[in-house]
């Protein structure tokens, strides 16, 4: 099946103090029709700016090279008109819905306004609306929809963005931490409703998330990312139990568990490196990892197939079946 | 068992009509660790301000260390007293700290305050606390804006431990933080509780973090108490619908998020 988005090679520098900063490099991903790829990574890892790079909502005077291809289109390279269209198949939602609704806009308003700027009659949109606001399991949705912003939940607010995202049925979801703000019942709520909405609607999804075992729940492949690149990329049913790079492994032993009290938690040394800081020529990752040897700090290591992985990890297969299980 | 170093009796907080804690009641032992578990809404943060003094009572009654802190501080020697009993570190490392102040100063104005040894005597044991918390020298001396957020909590935590209190509220205290960085700041805090014998009361939403850190659990719903007891107990066996529900929702290995049937 040929890919419906296709990132290689992306790297992205920001603008910083007359300077420019490095903050993707290198990343390369993509997404088949209908398929849910989580992308993992600790703050600073650059998850949300390659969701941005995609959605084409760099800040100024931001430098990407590389490619996004979306269904044979350069996203990088787009008229106004054409980037139009790519937004309406390209949808987003992100960590705080009350930052990103107008608060004096009635729902109904707020999210009819794609659909009305191309053309779809008021009635009939709002009719679309509605309908929506029910897939996304909001009762009394045609009251939902003269209500406020304010008026809402958090958890009812974030399905009213589910709803609005789409409206305009899209083939693509680009959900940024939907959920972190969310209390943890409400949270299996609207994963629960991304992923059922997901699978019938047979649309496409890059889930971002700072909990692997968020992603792993629903997506079908989890991509990890440290210091700006992607350092892994693994059918997420085996993510845990058989990570391929070193950080995966590491990520997954450092969380607490709930089924039991462990005597000591498997802290990682040191602090997650951004891109602009981590050493160039040498895997980002060495200076923290408990596997680091001579060889890691020579180069900085390629991005290379494994068990039907990737992993950017020059010890990969030798280290394969060594790295710290969480359980142990 | 030892003493109770904090007892609450059927704390009560309402705002208007709205009551956000309803007859909350538990105490908690000398070195022991309880966490109050919720969602948001529940009462919990009310509860740590009550206990604080940052919020007064509608009703009920807090003694810490024997010393009832149910009615506002009379005098400032009263406060300083309640200071050195009861600390709280906050879920946001990024505005907790005055922004000008150095690690160091900030540790240092609360040995002020709250000890009465010689300067030569605070430098060492602030030298002392940042060791505890794993600050080096140069990061002691660093103004918040150059430190991460699991640095500038390390600030924080050795910030309310300056204090001496006897009791540490940890609000949310690990929440915001990376997860290679928040085990870092458990293992710390369970050592800090060896090497101090300080007691913790745990705000927290994260069941895993709740498990690895407290002994006791009250779950909140709608500011009442539906839940408590030790904590693995109540963890691997909820009895109250809302526990059940809420453990049912934390993610795991081969877990799928279900929608509740409305």
């Amino acid at each position: 099946m040929s890919a419906l988005l296709t990132v290689e090679n992306l790297t992205v520098q920001l603008p910083a103090g007359g300077s420019l900063r490095t903050v993707l490099a290198d990343v390369s991903l993509s997404i088949a029709p209908g398929e849910a790829l989580g992308l993992v990574g600790e703050s600073g890892s650059g998850k949300s700016m390659t969701a941005r790079a995609i959605d084409r909502l760099l800040p100024p005077g931001a430098q990407a090279s590389g490619s996004i291809v979306f269904r044979n289109q350069n996203v990088l390279d787009t008229t106004p008109a054409e980037l139009r269209r790519y937004r309406a198949d390209v949808a987003m939602i992100f960590q705080d819905p009350r930052a990103h609704t107008n608060p004096v806009r009635r729902i109904g308003d707020f999210m009819t306004e794609a659909l009305r700027s191309r053309g779809v009659p008021q009635a009939e949109a709002l009719e679309r609306a509605v309908e929506t606001l029910e897939q996304v399991g909001v009762s009394r949705a045609h009251a939902v929809a003269r209500q406020y912003p304010h008026e809402l939940s958090g958890g009812m607010l974030q399905r009213v963005m589910i709803g609005a995202a789409l409206l305009t049925s899209p083939k693509l979801l680009l959900a940024d931490e939907p959920t972190t703000a969310l209390d943890v019942t409400i949270q299996a709520e609207v994963m629960a409703i991304l992923d059922e909405l997901r699978r019938s609607l047979g649309l496409a999804m890059l889930f971002i998330t700072h909990d692997l075992e968020l992603a792993a729940a629903i997506c079908d492949r989890t991509a990890v990312m440290y210091a700006g690149q992607i350092v892994e990329t693994r059918a997420s049913s085996s993510l845990h139990s058989d990570p391929l790079h070193p950080y995966t492994a590491a990520l997954s032993a450092a969380r607490p568990d709930v089924t039991r009290t462990l005597p000591r938690l498997r802290a990682i040394p040191g602090r997650p490196l951004s891109a602009f800081e981590a050493p160039s020529g040498s895997c980002a990752f060495a200076p923290r990892c408990s596997h680091a040897s001579p060889e890691c700090l020579a180069n900085m290591p390629d991005l290379i197939s494994l068990d039907g992985g990737m992993t950017r990890c020059v010890r990969a297969a030798e280290l394969r079946g060594q790295l710290e299980a969480p359980d142990a | 068992m030892p003493d109770p170093v904090l007892i609450a009796s059927g704390l009560r907080k309402t705002f208007g009509d709205f009551t956000a804690v309803d007859d909350v009641s538990f105490s908690i032992p000398a070195g022991g660790s309880l966490a109050i578990v919720g969602e948001s809404g529940s009462g919990k943060t009310t509860i740590a301000k009550m206990i604080v003094g940052l919020e007064r009572l509608t009703a009920g009654s807090i003694l810490a260390c024997g010393n009832d802190r149910s009615r506002p501080a009379r005098s400032s020697r009263d406060r300083r007293r309640r200071g050195s009993e009861v600390q709280i570190v906050f879920q946001d490392p990024y505005t907790s700290l005055d922004p000008r102040q150095s690690a160091a100063d900030a540790i240092d104005e609360v040995l002020r305050l709250h000890s009465d040894l010689a300067p030569g005597a605070r430098g060492a044991r602030v030298a002392e606390l940042c060791g505890l918390v794993g600050l080096d020298e140069r990061q002691s001396s660093c103004l918040p804006r150059m430190l991460s957020g699991g640095q500038r909590q390390r600030v924080a935590i050795a910030r309310s431990l300056a204090a001496s209190p006897r009791i540490l509220i940890l609000d949310e205290s690990v929440a915001a933080l990376d997860v290679s960085i928040q085990a870092q700041v458990l293992n710390l805090l369970a050592d800090v509780r060896d090497e101090t014998g300080v007691s913790y009361v745990l705000i927290s939403h994260d069941l895993a973090v709740v498990r690895q850190l407290a002994e006791q659990i009250i779950v909140l719903w709608q500011g009442q108490i539906v839940e408590q007891g030790q904590t693995g107990r109540v963890l691997d066996n909820p009895q109250h619908e809302y526990t059940q529900r809420l453990r049912a929702s934390v993610p795991r290995p081969g877990w799928k998020p279900t929608r509740k049937i409305a």
